[in-house]
């Protein structure tokens, strides 16, 4: 047995405050790419009680992927898209959860992303990164973008920030490590910049711009 | 003179592409605002900076 909707509203309200609940209930979020990033900022947005979360990606759940992305053993195989919407359905079971499985490109994401004020690009090639920065800030002006680029290896966790590029666009990550420079990603530094990123979506919503 | 990426530099004149060139960025990993605005793609050829103008090219590495 799970518990009632009402039962979990009311823990989350008593965690978060009345006013801040309701704005996390009433938001959307749409989050681009759905590997060590995505997934840990999905996860961390379910649990706080944001009310709609839209999960986009192509690929499906591979062994590599294990080391850092909150996919189990069991869900080898299936569309990402799929998997972390029965996982966050199981931790969120109220949250409105869609998704997409589709690569997202500067033809089709003016559509498949105007649905949702705050857009978090989590994708994990540079140029795909470039990509929808470009085109959601030239289409979208009025949208929030949390982006990120900059968290492979085991550099310190603190050179990881995040920066306010512009009144919409906020970068989180050290800027510079990249996976193709030794050590590759590791579980513990790519879900603190995924934090930041989530962390950067809650202040947006509550209404803290920031960084 | 020009900010780039906060520093002030003799610039102005120059296209936004002869700045990613000249500096090293790769423009198929770059998002470039000006003054605070994105500069479109398909203008980093024709958009000519002028003084007191403020440049910040954000340069993309991989990983997620």
């Amino acid at each position: 047995m799970i518990p009632s909707k009402e039962e979990m509203y009311s823990a989350l309200e008593e965690r978060h405050g009345k006013e801040l609940q309701r704005r996390f209930a009433e938001s959307a979020v749409v989050i681009c790419g759905l590997g060590g990033l995505g997934s840990n900022v999905a996860v961390s947005l379910a649990r706080a009680g944001v009310g709609k979360l839209h999960l986009i990606d192509f690929d499906k759940v591979d062994i590599s992927n294990l080391n850092r992305q909150q996919y189990f053993p069991d869900q080898l195989g299936q569309y990402k898209s799929d998997a972390l919407a029965d996982t966050l359905r199981r931790i969120a079971p109220y949250c409105d959860i869609t998704s997409r499985t589709v690569k997202l490109d500067e033809s089709n994401i003016p559509e498949l992303l105007a649905d949702f004020p705050i857009i978090c690009e989590c994708f994990d090639n540079a140029e795909q990164k470039a990509m929808l920065v470009n085109t959601v800030l030239e289409y979208f002006p009025g949208k929030k973008l949390v982006a990120a680029s900059g968290m492979a290896g085991l550099g310190s966790a603190n050179t990881i920030v995040t920066r306010r590029i512009a009144k919409n666009f906020w970068l989180c990550g050290d800027g510079k490590s990249d996976v193709g420079g030794g050590l590759g990603l590791i579980s513990a530094r790519v879900a603190v910049c995924a934090a930041h990123q989530a962390t950067m979506v809650l202040r947006i919503i509550s209404g803290e711009e920031e960084a | 003179m020009v900010k780039l990426n906060g520093e002030q530099r003799e610039l102005s004149g120059k296209t936004v592409t002869e700045i990613l060139n000249e500096n090293g960025y790769d423009p198929k990993r770059v998002a470039v605002e000006l003054n605070l605005e994105i500069v479109p793609k398909s203008q980093y050829d024709s958009m000519i900076l002028k003084d007191g103008d403020s440049v910040e090219v954000v340069s993309f590495v991989g990983g997620g």
